[in-house]
C-alpha cells in the first residue's frame, strides 16, 4: 500500500473519499525529525492496511495546505475521518508514542 | 530477552555518543547504539543539534553545516564500521552487578540488553518556559525546533527568548522567514559569544528587550501575544508576536541513572577528573551529561573518544 503523497489537486479527493481514516503527514525535506517518523509511519501503515490509510504532503510544495490546516510546526500528523479532522499529532514521536496516539484507529 | 552479552552498549546518540560508536567500532568491539526515540520536545536520536541550525564552530567544515546535516554524518560514519543503531530508548538500567543491565520498554520484563561496559552520552534538554500555556501552544507558533519550524513565521514578527549561543543562532536564523525578531533576555549582557553578540547587534531584523521575562503567551488555539515583564519596572507589556522560540538552558538527562550513578546537585553525572569513569566501574559517561562547563559539539565529541578508549582498556584489562 505504501504512502501517497498529497498535492493541492488530490487533497480533498482523496481524503473524503476513503472509507477509512487517513493520516496525513505535514513533512519537508529539510525537517529530519520528520525524516525520522516517516519510516515508522510506513510500518504503522503496512502493519494496518484495512484500518488507515497514511499520506504525506510536502509543505516545501504545498505550502497553501499547510496553511489551509494551520500546520506552524512538523511534522504534524492530521488524522481525517469522514473527511474531518479527527485528531491532531504535533511534533516528533517515536513509535511507542504513536501507536497509542493512532490506537483508536487501529 | 537475550543470552548475549555485548561488550559495549552506547546510551546516546549526540556528538558524544556517536563518536564512541564509530572508535568503539573501529576498535572491534561491535558497540551497540541506543540511540533514543524521535521527539521534537524532549532528548532525540543525534541529540541537541538536530533541532537547531547552523553550526560554524565544529572544526572540518569551514562554511559552517547544519546542526542535523552534521548529526547524520556522525550517524553515517558510525553505521560504516558496524554499529548497531537502535531506534529505541533505554527505559531502565541495573548497574548494580556485571553483566550490567539495560532495558527498553517494559521494565517488569527480563532486561533487553546485558553489557560488559556502558557508555552513557544521554545528553541534556531543553528547558521549556514552565506556562501552562506551553503545553497548548506548542506547535501552534511555540517552537522548540527552529530549522523545522522557522519556515511558518515568514513575514511574521516573532520572538526568541534567552542569551546564550543557542539563541542568537535561532535568532539570526530565523531572520530568513521572519520580519522581525526580538531577543527577550533576562539581563543586560548576553552570555552568548562575542562573534554571535557582535553579529546579532548588527543585524537591523533583530531587537533586543533587556531585562525582560516572558510572563505568559496570550491565544487560545496559536500565538497571538506575549507578556514580557520589565525586571527592573515590574511593569508588564504585551508585545504582539505570532511566534515563539525558547532557548533559554539545559537540564542532563539523567533520571535514568538515579540512585546508579553518582551526580552533583544539579543533575550533571559525575566522572573522574581524567577520564570518563563514573561511580561505578565499566560504566563510562561523555558529553553534555557529564559537563556543565563547556557543552559544546566538540567538547562532546572529543569525550566520546575517551569514552570509547576507556571502554576498550576497561574490556583488556578485564578479558576473561
Amino acid at each position: 500500500m505504501g504512502i501517497t503523497n498529497l498535492t493541492e489537486a488530490t487533497f480533498s479527493e482523496e481524503v473524503n473519499s476513503s472509507s477509512v481514516p487517513v493520516v496525513v503527514d505535514f513533512w519537508a525535506e529539510w525537517c529530519k525529525p520528520c525524516k525520522m517518523i516517516s519510516p515508522i509511519l510506513e510500518e504503522i501503515a503496512d502493519g494496518n492496511p484495512e484500518k488507515i490509510r497514511v499520506t504525506k504532503v510536502n509543505v516545501d510544495e504545498h505550502p497553501g495546505l499547510a496553511r489551509t490546516y494551520n500546520v506552524q510546526s512538523i511534522p504534524t500528523l492530521i488524522v481525517f475521518k469522514d473527511g474531518q479532522e479527527d485528531l491532531r499529532v504535533i511534533g516528533a514521536k517515536g513509535k511507542p508514542q504513536l501507536l497509542e496516539d493512532l490506537a483508536v484507529y487501529l | 530477552m537475550t543470552d548475549t552479552i555485548n561488550d559495549v552498549v552506547i546510551v546516546g546518540s549526540g556528538p558524544a555518543g556517536l563518536t564512541a560508536a564509530i572508535y568503539s567500532a573501529r576498535a572491534g568491539l561491535g558497540p551497540v547504539v541506543l540511540e533514543g526515540e524521535p521527539s521534537s520536545t524532549s532528548d532525540q536520536p543525534g541529540g541537541q543539534l538536530m533541532l537547531t541550525t547552523e553550526v560554524e564552530n565544529y572544526p572540518g567544515f569551514p562554511d559552517g553545516i547544519m546542526g542535523p546535516d552534521l548529526m547524520e554524518n556522525f550517524r553515517n560514519q558510525a553505521l560504516r564500521f558496524g554499529a548497531e543503531i537502535l531506534t529505541v530508548k533505554a527505559s531502565q538500567v541495573d548497574f548494580s552487578e556485571r553483566p550490567f543491565k539495560i532495558w527498553v520498554g517494559d521494565t517488569s520484563a527480563p532486561p533487553t540488553y546485558r553489557a560488559r561496559t556502558v557508555v552513557v552520552a544521554t545528553g541534556a534538554q531543553s528547558l521549556m518556559l514552565g506556562l501552562d500555556a506551553e503545553q497548548r501552544l506548542i506547535g501552534h507558533g511555540l517552537s522548540t525546533c527552529a530549522t523545522c519550524d522557522g519556515f511558518f513565521f515568514r513575514d511574521h514578527e516573532i520572538c526568541v527568548v534567552g542569551g546564550g549561543d543557542s539563541a542568537l543562532e535561532e535568532a539570526l536564523f530565523l531572520t530568513r522567514f521572519a520580519s522581525s525578531v526580538t531577543v527577550i533576555h533576562r539581563r543586560d549582557t548576553l552570555r552568548a559569544s562575542k562573534i554571535m553578540q557582535d553579529r546579532a547587534l548588527a543585524n537591523p531584523k533583530i531587537r533586543f528587550l533587556w531585562n525582560s521575562a516572558v510572563d505568559d503567551i496570550v491565544g487560545e488555539t496559536s500565538v497571538e501575544g506575549v507578556l514580557v515583564r520589565d525586571l527592573v519596572t515590574d511593569h508588564v507589556t504585551q508585545h504582539d508576536f505570532t511566534g515563539i522560540f525558547v532557548a533559554i538552558g539545559h537540564r542532563p538527562n539523567t533520571e535514568l541513572f538515579a540512585g546508579h550513578l553518582a551526580m552533583k546537585d544539579n543533575g550533571y553525572l559525575i566522572t573522574d577528573a581524567k577520564t570518563s569513569a563514573t561511580s561505578v566501574d565499566g560504566v563510562f559517561a561523555c558529553g553534555d551529561v557529564q559537563d556543565d562547563r563547556y557543552r559544546q559539539a566538540i567538547t562532546a565529541a572529543g569525550s566520546g573518544c575517551a569514552a570509547a578508549i576507556d571502554a576498550e582498556r576497561w574490556l583488556e584489562a578485564h578479558a576473561e
